[in-house]
C-alpha cells in the first residue's frame, strides 16, 4: 500500500477501504455503463467526521475524489476519476429525524428516495419528487443531480423540496445552506448547490419538506394511432387550463418493452400512449376529471382508460415506470438522453428523432414527460458490434444539439455529468462557462471534488498514468 | 447623504459600461423596496427601469421572459389576458414593483401557499456579474438541469452578486374561481392548531395566512366553479363548524380587492420587514413582539412584519429567537440609509460558500455596500 493509502487505513477499518481490483469492479461505471474507469480505492464513511478526514486527506494528497450515492447517474455523474477516491456513501442512510407537524425530514445522503415516503405514510405525508429510480437512488445523489420525475410539472423538482443541506466543502469546512424554512433571506445558496453535481462538495445531512397526500388520483390512459395525436392531446389538455400532475407519453417500442417486461395490459396496437394524472381534493379532481374527459374524448383517442382504484392505477404506471429498463432488455446496450423542447415543438422533435433513427440505422424508443416537454429518447445498440456505441454516441449528440435548436436544453434531470458536457457550449457562451468555472473554482480551488465532469474541455490527467483507458483507445472517452 | 449618481440604461450594454465604469453601483427597480435600493456612500445607482418590456411569452408554454425592469403590473396584465399567473404572488405590484427587484429582493405573496415561491418560479437568469461580463444561467423551457442553477442564486441576492438584466419564469393557469374564507378564533393557540391541522391536510389552499389581531386565518380556495360550493362546505366542516359570527366569506370583486389590498403590504408608520419563519417559531415569537400590523403566510413559513421601533431592538429580538431578516422599506426613507447599517438581520453572509461564491462572482466588490 502506498503511504497515502495507508494514512487512510488509519480512518477506516479494511472493510471500509477498498482497495482489491475484485473490489473495485462494481464502483467503475454507473448507470451509463459505456464509461469506465479504475479509482484507486473506495472508502465508505458511516459518519460526517469521516467525511471531513477523507476530504482532508484528499486536499492534502490532491486527489480528485467522487461521492456516490447508489451509482444510478445516467450521465457519467457517479463515474469515478481513474486512480482517485471514490466516497460511497450508502451506509450514511439513517433517517436523523422526522417532524410530521412541521412535514420536514432529516436524512443522510446514503437515505434512498422512496424510503422517504414510507416513512412519512403514516402520517399521511409523502416525498414528492419521483425520480423512476426511486427505490434506489440516494437523497444525496437527487439533491448533485436535481432530480425530477413524473410530476415536476406541477410540484417541481428535488430542488424545490430541499430546505436545507449540511455540506462539506472541498476544503473541508463545513457549512449549513437554507434552513427549516421554505423562505430565506439572502441569496439562495441552498438553491446553487442543488444540482451542481458533486462539483461543489458532500452533502451529509439533508432536510426535505414533505407535503401531504393527495386525497385522490384521478389516472387516465389513452391510446392513439399516432405520436402526433397524443401530442396534439397535451397541448390540449394544457390549452384547457387544466394542470395535471403528470402528462407522460410513451410510443410503439417503449410500449411493447414495458409489456413485455411487466403485462401493463397497455393496448399492444397503439402507436403513442398518453398517461395523463390529476390529483388533489376529491371535489375538485372530479370536476377536472369531467373537463380532461371533454379534452381527452375530442382529442382522436381510439381507446380511453381511467383507473378505477388504486391498483389499476399502481398498472398503469408500472409500465411506464419500467420502461427504461424494459427497453433496456430489447436490445444488449442502450443509452438514455433526457434533452428538454419547448413543448409546442415537441411533435417537431420527435418526427427528427424519428428521421436520425432511420439515418443512423439504431432503433430509438420514446418514453417522455410530456407536460414538461422533457424528452427521454432512449438508443438501442450493441456494444459488441464494432462502431455502434460511436454512432449511438453521435446520434445521442444530433439530438442534443436539436434540443437547444429548438429553443430547449441539453438535459432536464439527468445532468451534464461526463456524457453531456462536451454540449455545454451548444448552450452556454464561453463567458457563462467561464463564470460557472471560476464559482467552481472558488469552492474547490484544486477541482477535485467530481474532476473532469459538467465543464468541456475539463478532463484532468489521471493521477497513476496506466497509458490510455480502454475506452479512451476506442475513442469513447478523451481528454480534451 | 450621498448626493450619488444615477444612471439610466436602456441597453444591456449600457448596464455593463455602468458597472466597469464605477467603483461601486448598486441596481434598482421600482424603488418600492426603498432600504434595499437606497445608495450607501459612493455607489452609483443603475435605474433598471429602462430595461423593461415582456420578450417572449407563450401561454401555450408556461413560459414568461422578460427584461428586469418590467413592472410587476405589466406582466400580470398581461398574463391574466390569457388566464395565467405569476404563481409566487409577488407582492407590492400596486406600486410599481419589478420583475428585477422582486427576484432581487427575494419576494413571494400569500398564493406561493400553492405551488411555491419565486425560487421556485425562476427558470432563467442573465446578468452582468462584477467583471462586467454579460453571464446566462439556466434556460426558457420548464424543465432544464444543465449547469449550476445561477437563476436560484439570485434570488435574493440584493444586487450583490450582480445586475439582473432579464429573467425567465415559469407560468401557470389562474384557478377558474376562487373564493376566500376568514375564520377568526378567540386565542392565537387555537388558530396555530387549526393553521397545523389544515396545512396536513389533503385540502389545498391558495394562500395559507395567519393574523394575529384577533387571530385570524385567511384561506384561498381556487379550482373548478362547480366544486367551490362542496369544498368550503368540507373546509367549514375540518374546521369543526365555526358560528356564522367567527367566518367572513369573499368571492368575486371583493375578494380579488381583498387581495390586492394585502399584496400592496401598506401598514402605515414603520419599518416592513421580511421574516422567514417555520409554524413552530410562531408562538415564541408572538409572545415578544409588540401589537401591530403583521401577517404570516404560507402555513406560517413568512413573516411580512410590521416593526415600529428601532432596528436596533428588532434585531435583537430576532436574534433571540433565532430568526432571520430582511428590512424591505423604512418609514422615514431618506434616514434609512443613514441608520441602517444594513437591511440584513441575523443573516451570515461570511460563511465559506458564502464567501467563496461571491468572490467569483464579484471579484472586485463592485456591488458590495461596504467601501
Ligand atoms: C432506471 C433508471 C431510471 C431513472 N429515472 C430517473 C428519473 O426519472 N428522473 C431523474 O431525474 N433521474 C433518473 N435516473 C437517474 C438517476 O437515478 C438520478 O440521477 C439519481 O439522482 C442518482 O442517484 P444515485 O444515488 O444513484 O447517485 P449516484 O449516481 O451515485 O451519484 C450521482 C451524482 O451525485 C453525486 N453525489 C452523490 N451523493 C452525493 C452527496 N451526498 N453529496 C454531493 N454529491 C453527491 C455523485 O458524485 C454523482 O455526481 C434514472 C436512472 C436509472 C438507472
Amino acid at each position: 500500500m502506498n503511504p497515502a493509502l495507508s494514512e487512510l487505513g488509519r480512518i477506516y477499518p479494511p472493510e471500509r477501504l477498498l482497495v482489491q481490483p475484485g473490489q473495485l469492479v462494481p464502483y467503475e461505471s454507473d448507470a451509463l455503463t459505456a464509461f469506465r474507469a479504475r479509482p484507486l480505492a473506495v472508502v465508505l464513511p458511516e459518519t460526517t467526521d469521516e467525511v471531513v478526514q477523507t476530504i482532508g486527506w484528499c486536499a492534502r494528497h490532491k486527489v480528485p475524489y467522487v461521492a456516490r450515492g447508489s451509482g444510478t447517474s445516467l450521465s457519467g455523474g457517479s463515474l469515478p476519476v481513474e486512480g482517485g477516491l471514490v466516497i460511497g456513501l450508502n451506509r450514511m442512510n439513517k433517517l436523523l429525524r422526522l417532524d410530521p407537524a412541521e412535514r420536514v425530514a432529516v436524512v443522510q445522503p446514503g437515505f434512498i428516495n422512496l424510503e422517504v415516503s414510507n416513512a412519512a405514510a403514516p402520517y399521511g405525508l409523502y416525498y414528492a419528487p419521483d425520480p423512476s429510480s426511486q427505490p434506489v437512488s440516494t437523497i444525496g445523489g437527487n439533491l448533485a443531480f436535481n432530480s425530477g420525475g413524473a410530476h415536476c410539472l406541477k410540484y417541481g423538482m428535488t430542488s424545490n423540496h430541499v430546505l436545507g443541506a449540511k455540506v462539506v466543502l472541498p476544503t473541508g469546512e463545513i457549512v449549513e445552506l437554507g434552513s427549516q424554512s421554505l423562505e430565506g433571506v439572502g441569496p439562495d445558496w441552498l438553491g446553487l448547490f442543488v444540482g451542481s453535481e458533486g462539483l461543489m462538495g458532500i452533502a451529509v445531512e439533508v432536510t426535505l419538506r414533505l407535503l401531504p397526500k393527495p386525497e385522490k388520483y384521478h389516472t387516465v390512459l389513452a391510446a392513439y394511432d399516432s405520436l402526433e395525436k397524443a401530442g396534439n392531446a397535451v397541448a390540449a389538455v394544457v390549452a384547457s387550463g387544466l394542470l395535471p400532475g403528470a402528462m407522460e407519453i410513451m410510443d410503439h417500442l417503449a410500449i411493447e418493452a414495458a409489456e413485455a417486461a411487466v403485462k401493463a395490459g397497455y393496448p399492444m396496437d397503439a402507436r403513442a400512449l398518453l398517461i395523463v394524472e390529476l390529483e388533489g381534493e376529491a371535489p375538485e379532481v372530479e370536476a377536472e376529471a369531467r373537463h380532461l374527459g371533454d379534452v381527452i374524448a375530442a382529442s382522436g383517442a381510439y381507446e380511453v382508460r381511467v383507473a378505477r382504484d388504486a391498483d389499476e392505477r399502481a398498472k398503469i404506471w408500472k409500465g411506464r415506470k419500467a420502461a427504461f429498463s424494459a427497453v433496456g432488455r430489447l436490445s444488449p446496450d442502450y443509452l438514455v438522453q433526457d434533452g428538454v423542447v419547448p413543448r409546442s415543438k415537441l411533435g417537431q422533435a420527435l418526427l427528427e428523432i424519428e428521421r436520425l433513427s432511420q439515418q443512423y440505422g439504431l432503433r430509438v424508443a420514446n418514453v417522455f414527460h410530456a407536460g414538461d416537454g422533457n424528452l427521454h429518447p432512449l438508443i438501442l445498440y450493441d456494444g459488441k458490434v464494432k462502431g455502434q456505441l460511436e454512432q449511438a454516441e453521435a446520434l445521442a449528440g444530433e439530438i442534443l444539439k436539436l434540443c437547444v435548436s429548438l429553443g430547449g436544453s441539453i438535459t432536464g434531470e439527468h445532468g451534464v455529468g461526463m456524457e453531456k458536457k462536451a454540449y455545454m457550449p451548444a448552450m452556454f457562451s464561453q463567458a457563462d462557462l467561464a463564470l460557472m468555472r471560476r464559482i467552481r473554482r472558488a469552492v474547490d480551488p484544486d477541482e477535485l471534488a467530481n474532476r473532469g465532469k459538467m465543464f468541456p474541455h475539463s478532463e484532468a490527467p489521471a493521477l497513476t498514468p496506466h497509458g490510455p483507458h480502454p475506452l479512451e483507445k476506442a475513442g469513447v472517452i478523451w481528454r480534451e | 447623504m450621498n448626493e450619488g449618481l444615477l444612471i439610466r440604461p436602456s441597453e444591456v450594454a449600457e448596464v455593463q459600461e455602468a458597472v466597469r465604469a464605477h467603483p461601486k453601483s448598486l441596481p434598482r427597480g421600482g424603488g418600492t423596496k426603498a432600504a434595499l435600493s437606497t445608495p450607501r456612500e459612493g455607489q452609483a445607482v443603475l435605474d433598471m427601469t429602462g430595461l423593461s418590456g415582456v420578450l417572449e411569452y407563450d401561454p401555450a408554454e408556461y413560459v414568461l421572459v422578460a427584461l428586469a425592469g418590467t413592472p410587476l403590473a405589466e406582466v400580470e396584465a398581461l398574463l391574466a389576458r390569457h388566464g395565467q399567473y405569476l404563481p409566487f404572488d409577488p407582492p407590492l405590484a400596486e406600486l410599481g414593483a419589478t420583475l428585477g427587484g422582486t427576484v432581487a429582493a427575494g419576494l413571494s405573496g400569500p398564493m406561493r401557499q400553492r405551488y411555491g415561491g419565486v425560487r421556485d418560479f425562476i427558470l432563467g437568469v442573465r446578468f452582468v456579474d462584477g467583471e462586467g461580463e454579460v453571464v446566462r444561467g439556466g434556460g426558457k423551457v420548464v424543465k432544464n438541469a444543465a449547469g449550476f442553477d445561477l437563476p436560484k442564486l439570485m434570488v435574493g441576492s440584493l444586487g450583490r452578486l450582480g445586475v439582473l438584466v432579464e429573467l425567465a419564469f415559469k407560468v401557470f393557469p389562474f384557478p377558474k374561481a376562487t373564493a376566500t374564507l376568514k375564520v377568526t378564533f378567540d386565542r392565537l393557540e387555537e388558530a396555530l392548531e387549526a393553521m397545523y391541522k389544515l396545512a396536513s391536510s389533503p385540502l389545498e389552499f391558495y394562500a395559507l395566512d395567519l393574523e394575529t389581531n384577533p387571530a385570524t386565518l385567511t384561506l384561498r380556495l381556487g379550482g373548478q366553479p362547480e366544486a367551490l360550493p362542496s369544498r368550503l362546505e368540507r373546509l367549514r366542516a375540518f374546521l369543526g363548524h365555526p358560528p356564522d359570527t367567527h367566518t367572513l366569506l369573499l368571492e368575486g370583486e371583493k375578494e380579488r380587492d381583498y387581495w390586492r389590498f394585502v399584496g400592496r403590504l401598506e401598514w402605515g408608520h414603520g419599518y416592513l420587514v421580511k421574516v422567514p419563519i417555520q409554524p413552530s417559531r410562531i408562538a415564541g415569537l408572538e409572545r415578544e413582539l409588540p401589537a401591530g400590523m403583521r401577517r404570516y403566510i404560507s402555513a406560517g413559513n413568512l413573516l411580512y412584519l410590521n416593526w415600529p421601533d428601532s432596528i436596533e431592538k428588532l434585531d435583537n429580538l430576532l436574534k433571540s429567537q433565532g430568526l432571520r431578516g430582511l428590512v424591505l422599506r423604512g418609514d422615514a426613507e431618506p434616514a434609512v440609509s443613514e441608520t441602517l447599517k444594513s437591511p440584513l438581520i441575523g443573516v451570515d453572509w461570511e460563511h465559506s460558500f458564502a464567501r467563496r461564491v461571491t468572490a467569483a462572482l464579484d471579484p472586485h466588490n463592485r456591488f458590495s455596500p461596504n467601501p
